[in-house]
């Protein structure tokens, strides 16, 4: 790993506390351009949490967040993603009462310069930039074979294609930094093996940093470079998929002593 | 999938059937223009469809496209009401204008519905900046307490109120002074209210159909989402409550252009006429929360049903324990938003927005497409 690269995230000592408990203490980690870190650890271990803090909807009670060397503590969500996190839902939350493609458009935040004015005149930037957002959002759709869905509601997508429109929707924000939380939850084999495939595509495509939440091992194990272990708010272990299914407080907190 | 052709001969496919609809309203507003019927009728009617058109669809961007429950639409009317009723009557005494023609007369006219909007949009962004950091119900109470505030203090102004505008007589007469129109100005300029209705309609809708639209749509679907896919929700949230204040301002400037006299009573949130916030929430209602012209339909409808009720010579034929229900317009405005809720939970129009061009594939296509739609979920259910 080149040390002297700025790492696309970087937390140092984060922590956050709810009234008296210590929810996660002195997180750190390093995720480097292109590089897939699987975040992993039992129920209830603090993972999601970890997400709201490195997405501004959790404002850490310490550390700090730095997203290419810039700290972003105690910014909003929005200007979270200004800065380039963008992330997935445990629980899917698409917009469900609008187009697939709308739920992309809507992400496309970075792209759209036209303002009140162009919108109430319709001025010719208004339909240049309302046609290419058009069109990169169908690009985006190709990605996730959604495109001849492009005009449904996405509340009538099957399971595992708002999964992959959740994706898409969050590669729309142009990130640096992607954070998927668990992903193949309550997927079939052969959609999770559809997931493990666009994930790389992402990856080759975008070359962007992604962070994965994930139970399912067999995914973990496949796709992570690294795999960073956290249990009761507290990293037990982080290391290389091999060294992480040896480690025995890994097996101790999976499986009890 | 949609595309600029597309959408751009829908525009001119629109504006052209209105085109006609107009013209042969004016041809015929100009022959029929003296007669009784017309006059005495239809054409205070249509002032009144007008608001209640444009009151209603503007509800309809805070309520079904941004997904808050707002229950304070009338203080904004009230604002708008009172800012063009006393500005007009400051212009009349600076002898800007004397008589209700000419050309200086529309100016003025057109300048007080115009900042009318604009002082009801700044109230809006006062009262939805505090307001909007709440949801659900708690923004439900907070925004029935403004629309109380707010006409309490017009009521209590020294230079507005019960009293004020025609100075120390409780029947303030618009009439006489300021922009108030009688019957017969009513059809003269019955041209202003169906140009403001245009104007805000077109206005919404090209609200609606761009990157605003798509950010409030996304912050009633899901507000978590929203903001995690880089929308600032609190500043799309704060417009909207804004820009809808400022359409509900100008129906408030087209109300006291359409009325004699001005009371802070009939914007009150306990009036039971046609004018209360509650009322305008039964039009979104009914017109189905997300659809623009889903309002506009039931704007017309439930004034029809309210003129009936209190003009209506049939109420007269029914027996009279049925009767007795009609002397509590409210009770029947009640009885429809629960019949609503019960049979149609979306509305008339649901979130459908009419289009003349999308007519012909809306009808064909909508019954094929659920039924893809719906097999397909199925299936995938049943797989997983």
């Amino acid at each position: 790993m080149p040390e002297t690269k700025i790492p696309v995230l970087e937390t140092k000592k984060l922590g956050i506390t709810f009234g008296g408990l210590k929810a996660v203490q002195d997180f750190n980690i390093q995720i480097y351009e292109g590089e897939l870190v699987g975040l992993i650890g039992p129920n209830g271990a603090g993972k999601t949490t970890v997400f709201n803090m490195l997405t501004g909807v959790y404002l850490p009670t310490e550390g700090s967040v730095l997203l290419n060397g810039e700290v972003l503590n105690g910014k909003k969500t929005h200007q979270f993603v200004a800065a380039g996190v963008a992330r997935t839902f445990q629980n899917i939350r698409l917009f469900k009462d609008m187009s697939v493609i709308d739920n992309v458009k809507t992400a496309f935040t970075k792209d759209i310069q036209y303002n009140m004015v162009d919108a109430l005149f319709r001025t010719p930037k208004f339909w240049k930039t309302e046609k290419e957002l058009t069109e990169k959002a169908l690009d985006l759709l190709d990605i996730f074979h959604l495109q001849e869905k492009a005009d449904w509601l996405a509340s009538s997508l099957p399971y595992g294609q708002q999964r992959k429109l959740e994706i898409a929707r969050a590669l729309a924000t142009d990130m640096k930094l992607l954070l998927l939380d668990e992903p193949a939850a309550g997927m079939n084999p052969t959609e999770t093996a559809e997931l493990l495939e666009c994930i790389n595509t992402i990856r080759n495509r975008f070359g962007v940093a992604i962070l994965l939440i994930e139970h399912d091992m067999s995914l973990v194990l496949n796709v992570c470079q690294r795999i960073q272990v956290i249990d009761y708010g507290q990293t037990i272990a982080k290391g290389l998929p091999e060294e992480i299914v040896k480690n025995p407080k890994v097996i101790a907190a999976y499986l009890g002593e | 999938m949609k595309n600029k052709s597309v959408t751009a001969k829908g525009y001119l496919l629109n504006t052209a059937v209105l085109a006609v609809v107009l013209i042969v309203f004016f041809t015929l507003a100009a022959t029929l223009g003296s007669t009784g019927e017309f006059k005495l009728i239809l054409a205070p009617s249509l002032w009144q469809c007008c608001y209640l058109v444009i009151l209603s669809a503007s509800l309809n961007l805070v309520l079904g496209f941004l997904g808050q429950l707002s229950l304070g639409h009338c203080g904004f009317m009230a604002i708008g009401a009172y800012a063009a009723a006393l500005l007009s009557l400051a212009a009349q005494r600076a002898g800007i204008f004397t008589d209700k023609s000419g050309p200086v007369f529309v100016l003025v006219l057109l300048g007080c519905i115009l900042i009318a909007g604009i002082l009801a949009a700044l109230v809006g962004l006062l009262v939805g900046i505090p307001a909007l950091r709440l949801k659900g119900d708690y923004l439900a109470i907070i925004t029935l307490g403004f629309g109380m505030i707010i006409v309490n203090i017009i009521n209590n102004l020294p230079f507005a109120g019960q009293n004020g505008l025609a100075e120390g007589s409780a029947s303030a007469s618009l009439y006489k002074n300021g922009l108030g129109f009688g019957t017969a100005s009513k059809v003269t300029y019955i041209w202003v209210p169906i140009l403001l209705t245009l104007l805000s309609m077109t206005m919404m809708f090209m609200f609606i159909r761009s990157k605003y639209g798509r950010a409030i749509r996304a912050i009633r679907d899901d507000e978590i989402a929203a903001s995690a896919s880089g929308i600032n929700t609190s500043f799309y949230k704060v417009f909207t409550f804004a820009y809808s204040a400022f359409f509900a301002g100008m129906a408030g400037a087209l109300y006291a252009c359409a009325n004699a006299t001005l009371s802070t009573s009939s914007f009150a949130f306990t009036n039971g006429g046609i004018l209360n916030s509650t009322f305008i929430v039964v039009m979104v209602v009914l017109g189905g929360m997300g659809s623009l012209t889903g309002s506009m339909v039931a704007a017309v409808i439930m004034f029809i049903v309210n003129y009936q009720i209190k003009n209506g010579s049939w109420v007269d034929a029914l027996p009279s324990a049925v009767q007795g229900i009609f002397a509590y317009p409210m009770l029947v405005y009640a009885i429809v938003l629960i019949i609503v809720i019960m049979f149609r939970p979306k509305g008339i129009f649901g979130s459908y927005e009419f289009s003349l061009i999308h007519l012909k594939r809306d009808f064909l296509n909508h019954r094929a497409k659920a039924a893809a739609q719906k097999a397909e979920k199925k299936g995938a259910k049943v797989h997983a």
